[in-house]
């Protein structure tokens, strides 16, 4: 009898523990992983989760070397990441809540202000000289030199 | 006296003060100019600075504009720098303008001469002197910059510059040009058109300015004595304007 009543007893409380339990794990899980578009690329410059977690690090860097140094490599540019990274139906990486950059930013709670200033879509290719002269307009021996 | 001329020979140096390396460049430039032709000195060769390579101090950034072919009433080299930095072009107390057309009229005798103004790139500018952050910065070769990141929007380099070249972005804004960030609570000016000058291209406005046949502008680097701008300004009489300030600016004038 004692037996039976031991497991009777156990089984209650396993059946308590699990009604107990359920609204807790709902309440840990209500918030679904962002899902977010692929890429335009074929990878990314770096391993996805070196880049999940070091991309302020590496955007920091790279900024104040295009500012202040002048060094205007694109590995890892914001827009380069923007033209990448622009979704399918807005075309930018931050207008809407499915955005590449918005969708993991709001789930994450974490506020971005790089898009006060910086573009959020890819925007026009910059318009490179049709016909490359000879020498740049910059260079010395430009035959339609200034000086009159 | 004798220390800077001691540092003049260090840097000459170079890491090997022990002058080979020195003489082996010197060869390898001799050979390569005999390839070209002698006498012709091929800079296209050495065309534009890899990505990585940055900003040189070797080059300074200048400007000469010739008032007298500045046509009044002619706003190309501004609409083309709004194009440009996507400015709205208005022209209100709180809009932002990197280059204004000035009327200055002697009072004396009546005489109106047109200009634009923009900011000076000055050597020693004092918006870089007062900013609190340090974000206010001159660039290796000679042009002035702010960074956006670092900037508060305290405007005391507004209240520095003697050309009332910089605004301020009041309101937000949205549809930038990629290349050109611009936002709210920064302050902001010419830029020499930096994304192009990077790239080999002439500012936007310079541009403009040739394009159009007006041809007032030279745009150039003032410390290679071959540019098309040191040969301008080695033949015609240029002016910085408020010399008396001694900023050596990067923007010269021609008949003012």
């Amino acid at each position: 009898m004692a037996r039976l009543a031991n497991w009777l007893r156990l089984a209650v409380l396993t059946g308590a523990a699990a009604l107990l339990a359920a609204p807790a794990y709902e309440a840990v899980a209500g918030v679904d992983l962002p899902k977010l578009e692929r890429g335009k690329g074929e990878k990314c410059v770096e391993d996805t989760q070196f880049i999940r977690r070091n991309h302020p690090d590496l955007l920091k860097h790279q900024r104040d070397d295009t500012l202040r140094k002048g060094i205007r490599t694109t590995r890892h540019s914001l827009k380069k990441c923007v033209e990448c990274h622009a979704g399918e139906k807005s075309g930018s990486v931050a207008s809407s809540k499915e955005d590449f950059c918005a969708a993991c930013h709001s789930y994450a709670g974490v506020k971005l202000d790089c898009w006060d200033c910086h573009a959020t879509k890819p925007g026009k290719k910059p318009v490179q000289q049709a016909a490359q002269p000879a020498a740049s307009p910059l260079m010395a021996s430009s035959p339609k030199g200034g000086s009159k | 006296m004798s220390e800077p001329i001691k540092q003049q020979n260090q840097a000459d140096a170079g890491p090997n003060p022990s002058g080979e390396r020195r003489a082996f460049l010197k060869a390898g430039a001799a050979v390569t100019g005999a390839l070209v032709a002698p006498g012709v000195l091929l800079y296209g060769v050495a065309h534009s600075r890899a990505p990585e390579e940055g900003a040189s101090a070797n080059k300074r950034w200048g400007l000469l504009i010739d008032t007298s072919k500045c046509g009044d009433g002619c706003n190309d080299c501004v609409t083309a720098c709004n194009t440009e930095n996507g400015l709205n072009g208005k022209t209100g107390p709180q809009d932002n303008q990197w280059i204004r057309k000035l009327n200055v009229k002697d009072l004396r005798t009546g005489f109106v001469q047109n200009l634009p103004m923009m900011c000076q790139h000055c050597e020693h500018p004092p918006c870089v002197d007062v900013c609190p952050t340090g974000a206010s910065m001159k660039r290796a070769d000679g042009i002035v910059l702010v960074d956006r990141h670092t900037c508060i929007g305290c405007r005391y380099c507004m209240m520095a510059c003697p050309y009332k070249a910089r605004s301020f972005v009041h309101e937000p804004l949205t549809e930038q040009n990629p290349e050109v960030p611009r936002g709210k609570g920064c302050v902001e000016s010419c830029t020499f058109c930096v994304q192009r000058v990077d790239r080999d291209q002439q500012p936007a406005c310079v541009e403009a300015c040739n394009a159009k046949g007006h041809q007032a502008m030279i745009f150039g680097d003032l410390k290679d004595p071959e540019s098309a701008l040191s040969k301008a300004l080695k033949t015609v009489d240029s002016v910085e304007v408020r010399a008396d300030l001694g900023l050596n600016t990067g923007v010269r004038y021609q008949g003012i």
